[in-house]
């Protein structure tokens, strides 16, 4: 089914090529990275983990979402959902292969890789991220290609697929869950000593994933003859409204009790995100730019008709997209760290290879898509969906 | 069952994954060694804070140059790459949360010695996927530079900031090589050792050995005799943070 | 053969790329490795013997590095007994490099004629000279 992605129009080849050489800066930036050492990032002794760990955690959010779509589809026969599971699972594998790629660029010794396999340590929390994650790689993967070679032959989906479909909704929660008990379970850093860790992972992730499947919908409607479905579409943008609502609402709680009970270590971390602390605070416009964006968001979702309209729609979803990549893709990470265990703020700015890093990463991620969609959709065509 | 490509390829595949198993499963099967005799040492360190003090009015920094010294500790040029394994810093810094706005005049930002606390609780340990980090049999949070693979998840999960990381290639930072103790490479993280090496040969740490006014108090917690329980019965003495339960091995003497 | 012409040109320029390190090297010889032993502190030995015999060192001084390596680092122990009973400290800076302090006409001479980089030498310190 492959051979799909191979005939293309010159559009098509030229956004693969695009997103190739961006691919390859990104490289040539990580060769530099892997030369000199991870100096060449902004991070720092105080800031340990930042843009690579924080993209990382946003991506196994879009990863966790596609089960928005797996599960209604295939738990409660949700028909219109039928016309887009396989670009959520496919978007899933994607985001996969970014995070793993985001723990490779952070990695100070990354030919060391296989340790994690070699001395397996359970009571550690990266040890089962590493299962998690290289299992709902493999396990969208074998799902994925087996549903569009079921579509394709008109046959009925194989019951061991089926089996593995089930498993699959379980596990899209866990990764998420893992993900967050990497920080949630840090006695040191109070921003993220939360309970509610887990349950806002979540929650921003079924806002922004959806949000990301429904705008790359809207492309596989315009590039090819394929039209995922207005209900599907519209469905999915209800999911993102609640999600995006409990997501808001989950906030308000870590701010109440910071706020309220008034302990510094729980004010700190909000503090320096929203105002600053101690006259230091570069992160400050991008939280009141993802306020404003996620209340814009919210607003254009929660009301029916900027919801059921095209335009407004994808306005709203680019808006909830970004406001998530910014809370948790920037926000959430590098606050765990400020301030020091020693009570002192050290900020964090990317550097210039470390952003082209990620882009790159970006732009493999976005290759992916990309071959995988132009497959599917290559499928779809050719039953005459 | 008939044999064809098909079957071959299932039984194949669960074939590997059962042979891929194995080298997982033979590490939980593992046990700690049990000890020979003698139970193993705990060891801790005291600082006695009024003694150093006094010592700092004389300009005295004898137990970080001897760590720095003893460890090939690089002077890097930016802050950001830094590596400390033994440093100063204020005294509200170091305990906080445990301050007050009438304290004794000046004493929080008394420079205050601060090092890897060698807990007995440590959650860098418990979450170091490759056991790089690990806590010896005599209570040492120990690191196997060989193993280490970077991901400085100890690093977020030390409560006291203890552990550097190697951003670049520290060799070009050190000034003059201890040539009896290895460098370490661009890649891993590393901290206090506790002088491990010289623990074995019967020795002090360097800088307790280095400290001339008597501020650092070394020794066995689990011998009632030791240096270092006596003054620990003597004086009041103040952990770093706690409520945390990591149960740090340095205590310090107000 | 569909493309035939085309698959029989890339394999050909596949062979000619996988045999570069055979025929490049035709005409050429590397001498073989020569290794010095003549050490200030090896002179000074009474009984010139390694830790093991150096047939065995030859073959196995990887698998007792990685050995001693794991003992010191993760065991706390570093006493080695030898085979013929003798002790020796486990340390290749303070141990294996006394003696063969010249690494450059000890060490490197054969790892690299077989092309090996060893990565010891990243964080552990070879004498000056070398």
């Amino acid at each position: 089914m492959l051979d799909k992605a191979l005939k293309g129009s010159p559009k098509y080849w030229g956004w693969i090529i695009i997103l190739l050489a961006i691919a390859g800066v990104g490289f040539g930036c990580y060769l530099w990275q892997l030369n000199q050492g991870l100096t060449v990032t902004g991070m720092s002794r105080d800031v340990s983990w930042a843009l690579y760990i924080a993209q990382l955690t946003f991506f196994v959010g879009i990863a966790a979402s596609a089960v928005t779509v797996v599960l209604p589809y295939y738990l409660h026969d949700v028909k219109s959902f039928g016309r887009i599971t396989i670009f959520g699972e496919f978007l899933a594998v994607a985001a996969v292969i970014m995070c793993m790629l985001f723990v490779i660029v952070d990695l100070g010794k990354p030919a060391r890789l296989f340790n994690i396999i070699f001395h397996p340590t359970p009571n550690s929390i990266l040890f089962w991220d590493m299962v998690v994650l290289s299992g709902y790689l493999l396990l969208n993967l074998v799902i994925g290609w087996n549903v569009l070679e079921a579509e394709r032959n008109a046959l009925k989906l194989p019951g061991w697929v089926k089996t593995l479909i089930y498993i699959s909704i379980p596990w899209a929660i866990s990764i998420h869950t893992v993900t967050a008990f990497l920080y949630a379970g840090l006695p040191g850093r109070d921003y993220w000593l939360t309970a509610l860790m887990g349950a806002r992972f979540l929650a921003s992730a079924f806002a922004s994933g959806p949000a990301l499947l429904i705008l790359l919908c809207f492309v596989v409607k315009r590039v090819s003859n394929f039209d995922p479905g207005e209900e599907a579409l519209g469905k999915l943008s209800v999911i993102i409204t609640y999600a995006l609502a409990i997501s808001l609402f989950f906030v308000g709680l870590e701010f109440f009790t910071a706020f309220y009970s008034q302990v510094p270590g729980h004010m700190e971390g909000l503090t320096y995100l929203f105002w600053g602390l101690e006259g230091q605070g570069n992160l400050v416009p991008f939280m009141w730019l993802f306020v404003i964006l996620a209340v814009a968001g919210f607003i254009l979702l929660i009301n029916p008709r900027t919801r059921r309209q095209e335009s407004t729609l994808k306005i709203a979803c680019g808006a909830v997209f970004i406001a998530m990549l910014l809370e948790k893709g920037l926000g959430l990470v590098v606050t765990g760290f400020i301030p020091n265990p020693l009570d002192t703020v050290v900020e964090y700015a990317p550097t210039a290879p470390e952003m082209a890093i990620t882009v790159g990463i970006w732009a493999i991620g976005f290759l992916i898509i990309t071959v995988l969609y132009k497959m599917a959709i290559g499928v779809k065509e050719e039953i005459d969906f | 069952m008939k044999i064809n490509r098909r079957n071959f390829l299932i039984v194949g595949g669960f074939g590997a994954l059962g042979a891929g198993m194995l080298s997982a499963t033979k590490s939980f099967g593992r046990k700690v060694q049990a000890g020979q005799g003698m139970p193993a040492p705990k060891w801790a360190l005291a600082v006695d804070l009024q003694k150093c003090w006094a010592g700092q009015q004389a300009g005295c920094h004898d137990c970080l140059n001897a760590c720095n010294k003893a460890h090939n500790i690089p002077q890097m040029n930016e802050a950001k790459d830094e590596i400390k394994w033994i440093w100063l810093a204020p005294f509200e810094k170091v305990l906080p949360g445990q301050q007050h706005d009438f304290l004794p005049e000046g004493i929080k930002e008394k420079p205050v010695v601060t090092l890897c606390n060698h807990c007995d609780n440590p959650p860098c340990v418990r979450v170091c996927p490759t056991k790089a980090t690990f806590k010896s049999a005599e209570g040492v949070v120990t690191m196997d530079y060989h193993r280490c693979i970077g991901c400085r998840y100890c690093m977020a999960a030390c409560p006291y900031g203890a552990r550097s990381f190697n951003f670049r290639d520290p060799r070009p930072f050190i000034s003059e090589r201890e040539m009896t103790y290895p460098t370490r490479e661009k890649g891993v993280v590393e901290k206090c050792n506790f002088c491990a090496e010289r623990l074995e040969e019967g020795l002090r740490p360097s800088c307790v050995e280095a400290c001339s006014y008597g501020a650092l108090i070394f020794g066995d917690l689990s011998d009632p005799q030791s240096e270092v329980r006596e003054i620990l019965r003597q004086r009041y003495s103040l952990q770093r943070k706690p409520q945390l339960g990591t149960d740090p091995k340095v205590y310090y003497l107000i | 053969m569909y493309n035939g012409g085309r698959i029989l040109v890339g394999v050909c320029i596949f062979l000619v790329l996988v045999t570069f390190p055979f025929w490049n090297a035709i005409g050429r010889s590397t001498a073989a490795p020569e290794l010095d032993l003549d050490t200030p502190v090896i002179q000074q030995l009474s009984e010139k013997k390694c830790v093991e015999p150096a047939a065995v060192m030859r073959e196995n001084h990887m698998q007792l590095l990685d050995d001693w390596r794991n003992q010191v680092v993760r065991e706390g122990n570093r006493v080695y007994t030898a085979a013929d009973g003798t002790e020796y400290q486990m340390s290749l800076q303070n141990t294996c490099l006394s003696c063969h302090s010249n690494k450059a006409d000890f060490c490197d001479q054969c790892h690299d004629y077989a092309g090996i980089t060893p990565d010891c030498w990243t964080c552990h310190l070879e004498p000056e000279g070398n």
